[in-house]
């Protein structure tokens, strides 16, 4: 931990009240990164209070790390220095919700579960089913760059982010995008920030667009004896007419996780439709749920003809790829695997003392053999393993050692550098966004290196000329 | 023997040579009357390059930029110049870099739903390679017949059915770009979420500022099952906008929603024969498209909306026939306009839709102040406005009324908190807006983006941000009828 002089510090509280400026060890125990402490942490209450505490991290050169509700600041590479947290908990409004325009702006720091209420009274909702959903705040979601299941059908953030304010690393506060629902004026600085970890800039307010939830929505499980079979399943789905919110494959270790673990906190729906949701239980999926076989979950939404097509589609579809057997949730059954799926990440993490996830993109056709490749790598690293197998081509790799230790991290940065070379040979490339800290220096988080790092550092430099914003904890050092 | 290069060029002279040497004599363009060709595009503004040229590989480009970084010249990507921003003019003369011999589709990778393309392929010719497979490329800008991808990519196109699916950066998941030091690097790529800082969202509607594109990564997407076009037809404009918002508030999102008033669309049907109603007051073109069974729902839905708000009638195109020849209409109809008049300033302002109302009024006003007759054809389901004022523009006077009356429009959008551009890009034309969305320390963080990737400047310089007070010039001729493309 670097240690800044104190005086210096204490300007900090004055920008923002000495009540939201923190200095006592306890509580900044809940701010670390990757095991450093920062020796401060403030709650700014407005977008300029932002500004001001970057302009004199800037001028002190102080190295910050914005943080919401800290659900996810495990991801990326240990910081290289790291002074003050700057938590948005605080910039939690909606500042502007024009439902008739699909048109929203927040602040960074809304929690996700409390913005899903707010729209759901309108019957809108954003594609946004991310892990922590209770917890989790917009901001830490796009900087994180999780994705979601609804992915399938809405894209990701950079889909329907409009445009965003922020304040870059001198401390000027700046903005790319719009408000409305189109516009294509200047550049999308605004898509450099998902994903980016705070590194390019501290984000003080997101434009969405919104979108009108389904009139209905049903889950669909289809279960195979094999990995292909569900490919091919998948294969047809998308090559047909129907549009499917979610399309997943799971492990049957995944599965089986599933039918006994209950994530906490409890996550219930995936459409918080009418607000409900965020105290309610999720209770285990009964015997019905499959746990032995590879499943195929898809979930699909609108009319009760359209709901009776899709549901008619998928079994006959299932069916020619030699599905054992398939089922159709309802409004009852559907949030206990949905909600699962929502948050299979954390409960991933749950399952093993030095869970590892690697994020895996790949070219969809290349999934069954990258999918071979990695169990094969697991076994003989001696590994358990989950997978969770998104119908774009994303593909979550769970290595779940039953007890952490030095020979065990060993296994583990074995198996991670070759599931990386096989993510690599089959057009792809794979991140660990997961994982126990021990096991950072060993491995490459990001791989393989490719050739536009350097166009990346440049955009760093521009946004952040005096490395103050999250250094080195992107991909490539930045 | 080689021509004799005329004096202006004469300082080029080498480079020239250089060129002809390149790429082969057939492929540099320098004299005056080969230029004028490429000195105008959609817009109303116009800009002469000194010299065309037409690579055929990325290997040319690497050179041709070399080069251009050896002789300090400009460099100015160009598709099929169907742009409406002037975005593709050369503004401060050099090298235009025409793609028309890059137009090979160099990939179609169905099972992964993925096209890689060079950017000179048009538009239309990527859909058409794919429908058979049930395919097609979804952002339809109205020159799809003509435009390029790379052009698309540049500006960022739209077109109308992006209310469902997207303008083209939903549509781009890679490029392979050359640098201004003539290095080549790759973006994005075919798998989901690369790792790192998204340079591909960065770098799809740059307009060229930060590098020149060599070859993209496109999304196909599944052609939808059923289609149902429908024409509302209205005795009341007001009636029309505020269906749009109705239609919006019942949670359905149609995959085009386009409005034409009366004015308009009187000019279209003298042209299209589209069977536009030459009495009505403003029509709707809806579209909803998805599985059969969601189709008739939304387009029964659609239906009692518009009869709730007055429409006067609503037909339902029977067939594909009737269905082109309503989108015909559509998409012919600034082409229909440039059959009326010399030259037409066309905005591309977007407002939020349920402002609608109050800003076909205020547009109205605008016309009766200035004294033009303002026509509107609006992507009206995501309040991206083109309306359309008619001028001379040999009367200097007029000229100026309408630049003056075209930047009360926008201001009135921004007013509105929307932008002022939706889907045609800044270009030429509108840099001198940017400040009226964008602060002073917005302009200069993104000024400072591309001079990161175009430290000397030589990338289409003078587009996409503001040169600065008083730096603007407005030059203007008249359009040929022959050149007003479709839109």
């Amino acid at each position: 931990m670097t240690a800044p002089a104190t005086a210096a510090l204490a300007r900090l509280g004055e920008i923002t009240g000495r009540e939201h400026f923190i200095t006592d060890s306890p509580a900044l125990a809940g701010y670390e990164v990757d095991g450093t402490r920062p020796a401060a942490a403030v709650r700014p209450g407005s977008a300029e209070e932002v500004a001001e505490i970057v302009r004199f991290a800037a001028a002190e050169k102080l190295a910050l790390i914005a943080c919401g509700a800290r659900t996810k600041l495990g991801i990326g590479a240990p910081p290289a220095r790291y002074d003050v947290a700057v938590d948005l908990s605080r910039l939690d409004r909606v500042i502007a919700y024009d439902p008739g325009d699909l048109t929203l702006g927040v602040e960074p720091g809304i929690g996700v579960a409390k913005l899903s209420a707010v729209l759901a009274e309108q019957g809108q909702f954003l594609p946004l089913a991310v892990p922590y959903t209770n917890r989790a705040t917009l901001g830490g979601t796009l900087a994180s760059g999780v994705d979601s299941p609804l992915r399938q059908c809405y894209g990701t953030a950079r889909d329907f982010v409009l445009g965003m304010e922020f304040v870059t690393g001198e401390g000027a506060s700046a903005k790319s995008g719009g408000r409305v629902v189109k516009s294509v004026a200047g550049y999308d600085l605004h898509k450099l920030m998902l994903g980016a970890l705070g590194t390019l800039g501290i984000l003080t307010r997101i434009n969405f667009k919104t979108f009108p939830l389904p009139a209905a929505s049903r889950g669909f499980l289809a279960a195979f004896g094999s990995l292909a079979g569900a490919l091919e399943l998948r294969r047809r789905i998308v090559s047909s007419p129907l549009q499917p919110l979610t399309l997943d494959i799971l492990s049957p270790s995944l599965a089986e996780l599933f039918a006994r673990a209950t994530p906490a906190p409890p996550e219930p729906q995936l459409f918080a439709r009418g607000g409900a949701g965020a105290d309610e239980t999720l209770p285990l999926p009964g015997p019905w749920f499959p746990t032995s076989d590879w499943l195929l979950a898809a979930g699909f939404g609108g009319s009760e003809k359209v709901l009776q097509r899709s549901a008619d589609d998928l079994a006959r579809y299932a069916a020619e790829a030699g599905a054992k057997s398939t089922l159709v949730l309802d409004d009852e059954d559907r949030p206990k695997v949905w909600g699962r799926l929502r948050e299979a990440i954390p409960l991933l993490l749950e399952a093993s003392p030095a869970a590892t996830i690697l994020k895996l993109s790949l070219p969809p056709a290349n999934l069954g053999p990258v999918s071979e490749a990695a169990a094969a790598i697991a076994a003989r690293a001696g590994l358990p393993c989950a997978q969770l197998l998104r119908g774009c081509g994303v593909f979550y790799l769970a290595l779940l050692p039953a007890k952490a230790g030095a020979g065990v991290t060993a296994s583990l940065a074995a198996a991670c550098a070759e599931a990386g070379k096989a993510a690599e040979q089959f057009g792809g490339s794979a991140t660990i966004p997961w994982c126990p800290r021990e096991l950072k220096p060993s491995v490459s988080l990001w791989w393989p290196v490719r050739g536009d790092l350097a166009l990346m550092k440049k955009v760093k430099a521009v946004m952040d000329p005096h490395n103050i914003l999250a250094p080195g904890r992107f991909l490539g050092g930045i | 023997v080689a021509a004799e290069l005329p004096k202006h060029l004469a300082m080029n002279r080498s480079l020239i040579r250089a060129l002809e040497k390149l790429l082969g004599r057939d492929a540099v363009l320098w004299k005056p009357e080969d230029l004028v060709m490429y000195e105008y595009d959609g817009s109303v503004e116009v800009a002469r390059p000194d010299c065309v040229v037409f690579p055929r590989t990325r290997d040319d480009i690497v050179e041709i930029v070399r080069l251009a970084s050896r002789h300090q010249t400009p460099l100015v990507a160009r598709g099929a110049g169907t742009g409406l921003s002037g975005g593709a003019l050369a503004r401060h003369g050099g090298i235009c870099v025409v793609f028309s011999r890059m137009n090979r589709i160099l990939e179609l990778d169905l099972e992964n739903q993925r096209a890689v393309v060079q950017p000179g392929v048009v538009n239309l010719d990527l859909t058409r390679a794919v429908e058979n497979a049930g395919w097609h490329f979804a952002p339809d800008p109205s020159s799809q017949k003509s435009c390029t991808i790379g052009g698309n990519v540049a500006e960022n196109a739209g077109g109308p059915h992006t209310l469902a699916y997207g303008v083209t950066t939903n549509h781009v998941t890679g490029l392979e770009l050359v640098l201004p030091d003539g290095e080549v690097v790759r973006v994005g790529g075919t798998a989901p979420d690369t790792p790192g800082y998204d340079l591909t969202g960065l770098l799809v509607g740059s307009e060229g500022t930060l590098a020149i594109v060599t070859e993209i990564t496109v999304k196909l997407t599944r052609l939808p099952e059923a289609v149902k076009t429908l024409l509302a037809i209205f005795d009341d404009l007001h009636d029309a906008p505020e269906t749009v918002a109705a239609i919006t508030a019942a949670g359905i999102t149609p995959a085009a929603c386009e409005m034409l008033d009366g004015w308009t669309l009187r000019a279209v049907e003298a042209f299209v024969h589209a069977g536009f109603p030459l009495d009505s007051a403003a029509v709707l073109l809806i579209e909803v498209d998805g599985l059969r069974e969601a189709v008739e729902e939304q387009a029964e839905a659609v239906r009692r909306i518009c009869e709730q708000h007055r429409a006067r009638e609503v037909r339902v195109a029977r067939d594909a026939r009737e269905r082109d020849l309503l989108w015909k209409g559509r998409k012919n109809a600034f082409g229909a306009v440039g059959r009326l008049s010399p030259s037409y300033y066309v905005q591309d302002g977007v407002i939020p839709r349920t402002k609608l109302p109050v800003t076909l009024r205020k547009i109205e006003e605008i016309g009766k102040r200035f004294g033009f007759e303002i026509g509107n054809i609006f992507h009206a389901g995501d309040g991206n406005l083109h309306p359309i004022i008619l001028f001379d523009p040999r009367d200097r006077a007029q000229f100026e009324r309408a630049v003056a009356a075209a930047g009360e429009i926008m201001k009135f959008c921004i007013e509105m908190g929307g932008s002022i551009t939706g889907e045609h890009g800044v270009g030429m034309e509108k840099d001198g807006l940017m400040p009226l969305m964008f602060t002073e320390a917005d302009l200069a963080l993104m000024a400072r983006i591309r001079d990161a990737f175009n430290p000397a400047g030589l990338l289409n310089p003078g587009k996409l941000l503001p040169l600065g007070k008083g730096c603007r010039e407005t030059r203007v001729r008249p359009l040929p009828l022959s050149a007003a493309a479709p839109v």
